[in-house]
């Protein structure tokens, strides 16, 4: 067992500034307002940062910033761009846990994850699009003999990107490495519930960019993701969050004509097959542990298998091995590395969950285990715990058709196959999903019939940077992850070449 | 908790109403932004929560379902009326609107919007003031829901209304 220090503690890896200013043109820059607004840690639930509010006159002055950066950087050469993305990945793991102390104080979540999870994935997620961009080709199209179309990938130019909170750094690595790759300039905004850590990360890198190529504008989301999203100086907007929000912001990005990517979350069905229980080995281990997953990251996740469907004929077997692993989660101080789950990101996320666990148990679910705030003691009373949260009930309860994002489950039974297809299709959401079978034949089918862009199967919760992510139905459009994802931060430019010095003969 | 129950033009019971608290700050808000207008998100992260916008700021249409509209009563010889715009004493109304197809899966439930305090979520007015709107539902009732469903199927016979179910 390791505690790390708090920040702010004698011998912690992480300090953080007292206040922050905005991350503009490579420097710390004061926002124009001259307002701040105070950061707590979910963890204690008390401040310890002030960071700068950004409106719209820091985001015209980062526009600014970037859009003197573009053209240079949208110059240099995939290989130049990868050596930097690799260097920054170097240097993110000298100083894993380093950044990982700090996601931890600014997020709540605990410090296993940051450390096994969180850091390494963004590091890695640098490096694969390195890799990515160094082996992408453009095409041709050779049209008739003396004719020939070439296709280049060019950069979009700048863009916005907003950032939830539930992964402050990996999901903004998720969005910058693709964009810095693909040869864009950023203009950031994070989460006003999570400002701090990704202020650490462009300290830590600050000599291996060129100014101005990424920028971060904090503040509240009416005052500087509002004109970042709604601006005519960006050629795209890449936006994490929910569904009203991600309407809004098309409505913008129809009024300047430009694209968007949006990711908007889910109500992942996990669906366990009754061969699960056909032997007490490894595998079933594995399928219980599939199970608690609801838990991971306190249930902030948008992909999190917050419905659970157990077949009918091994469901009170398998629900009470289910119940017992829930129950042996281990929640207390997030810089414990014995510590499983941490504290939610915000008072209100934690309200939300609350008023959840109350409209669950008056539509008539039955509370398996949890169901309240969990005080824990000293410094962490005031942080914002969650007891990990298990209802029985039915599919048409809103508990099973909302996303909670805490750690709340909503566990039903099917009777057969087809039945865990309904019961599995039957949300207005389709981002992930998890299968759990011995027998490929059905783990596949239930897999591709599934309306979900990431099914599981047979795990759950990996992101490797090659696997697409991304969402059906109203979880969004686009993806992230994969080399694909260059294809959304680039324009494709054709030059139709004819190489004959015959005319056409029209005129 | 005190809660003003909204009215619903088409309907007996209301489906939406307000607590005090959130009153208190929707009156703050519409003499800072003007006239306001609510929409319930679902999905991730900030989701599933009212999003409180300048009226007219977020487009709706025939994918939305108007829920009802909060009544907000006027108080008098409080606040003063800024530049351009309303006094915060004055008495104003509040549309709420929801996603149709989310409504399939909520309209079992009558909604009450409260505020706790919290750090803001999406482009939602009330962030800066450091506390956030909150949904809490309660099912309706057998009554209820048989006065609901009669209002639906008139709402359904006359397409002027512009928000049948």
């Amino acid at each position: 067992m390791t505690i790390y220090a708090a920040p702010g503690q004698p011998g912690s890896l992480a300090t953080f500034r007292e206040r922050y200013d905005q991350w503009i043109g490579g420097e710390y820059v004061a926002p124009a307002s001259g307002r701040y607004f105070e950061n707590p840690t979910p963890v204690t639930g008390r401040t310890f940062t002030e960071v700068a509010r950004g409106d719209a006159a820091d985001i015209e002055r980062a526009l600014d910033a970037a859009h003197g950066a573009a053209r240079t950087w949208g110059k240099t050469t995939a290989t130049q761009r990868a050596v930097i993305l690799n260097k920054i990945a170097d240097r993110m793991e000298q100083n894993l846990e380093m950044l990982a102390v700090a996601e931890t104080w600014d997020n709540g979540k605990a410090i296993r994850e940051t450390v096994g999870a969180d850091i390494p994935l963004a590091i890695d997620h640098f490096r694969y699009f390195a890799g990515a961009v160094r082996a992408e080709e453009g095409s041709i199209s050779q049209i008739d003999e003396d004719t020939v179309a070439y296709h280049f990938h060019e950069p979009l130019g700048v863009v916005g990107q907003i950032i939830p909170w539930n992964f402050p750094l990996l999901m903004a690595v998720w969005k910058l490495a693709p964009a810095l790759a693909a040869g864009n300039c950023v203009v950031l905004k994070p989460a006003e519930q999570t400002p701090a850590s990704i202020l650490v990360l462009m300290e830590l890198i600050a000599d291996l960019l060129p100014p101005g190529v990424v920028n971060v504008v904090n503040g509240f989301g009416v005052e500087a993701g509002k004109p970042l999203a709604s601006s005519p100086r960006i050629r795209k907007i890449a936006f994490t969050g929910e569904t009203t929000t991600g309407r809004l912001i098309m409505q913008y990005a129809s009024q300047n004509l430009i694209p968007v990517t949006l990711e908007l979350g889910g109500k992942s069905p996990n669906i366990f097959f009754e061969d699960v229980a056909r032997e007490q080995d490894a595998y079933y281990d594995k399928s219980l542990e599939g199970f608690t997953m609801f838990a991971f990251n306190q249930g902030e996740v948008c992909t999190a298998p917050s419905r659970a469907l157990i077949q009918e004929s091994i469901y009170d077997r398998f629900l009470g091995d289910a119940v017992a692993r829930t129950q042996a989660i281990r929640q207390g101080n997030p810089l414990d590395t014995d510590t499983m789950m941490g504290a939610q990101a915000s008072n209100d996320q934690l309200e939300k969950i609350l008023s959840y666990v109350d409209i669950g148990t008056a539509e008539g679910a039955r509370l398996v285990t949890g169901g309240e705030r969990n005080v824990l003691d000293g410094d962490l009373a005031g942080g914002y715990y969650m007891q990990p949260t298990i209802f029985e009930g039915k599919n048409s309860m809103r508990i099973f058709q909302e996303e909670i994002f805490g750690p709340v489950l909503a566990v039903t039974s099917f009777a057969d196959y087809d039945d865990a297809m309904t019961i599995a299709n039957d949300t207005l959401y389709g981002l992930g999903a998890g299968v759990w079978s011995r027998e490929s034949t059905i783990a596949y089918r239930a897999g591709r019939e599934i309306q979900a862009g990431r099914v599981w199967t047979n795990c759950y919760h990996a992101y490797p940077a090659a696997a697409a992510f991304g969402g059906y139905k109203g979880s969004g459009i686009g993806r992230e992850n994969h080399k694909m994802m260059l294809d959304h931060y680039q324009q494709t430019k054709n030059l139709l070449v004819s190489y004959s010095a015959q005319k056409l003969g029209f005129f | 908790m005190a809660v003003h129950e909204g009215s619903s033009e088409a309907s007996p019971p209301g489906r939406v109403a307000v607590t005090d608290a959130a009153v208190e700050v929707l009156r703050r808000l519409r003499a800072q932004h003007g006239e306001l207008m609510f929409h319930q998100s679902g999905g991730c992260c900030d989701g599933s929560s009212p999003m409180c916008y300048p009226a007219g700021e977020f487009l709706t249409g025939d994918a939305d379902v108007r829920l009802g509209d909060l009544v907000v009563a006027g108080v008098t010889g409080e606040g003063m009326p800024g530049e351009g715009v309303p006094a915060e004493g004055e008495a104003f109304v509040v549309p709420v609107w929801m996603s149709r197809n989310q409504y399939a899966y909520w309209r079992h439930t009558h909604l009450t919007i409260d505020v706790v305090s919290g750090r803001g979520a999406g482009f939602s007015l009330e962030a800066p003031e450091g506390v956030r709107f909150l949904i809490r539902s309660r099912l309706f009732s057998d009554e209820e829901q048989r006065a609901l469903d009669g209002a639906v199927a008139r709402d359904r016979a006359d397409a002027r209304t512009g928000w049948a179910f």
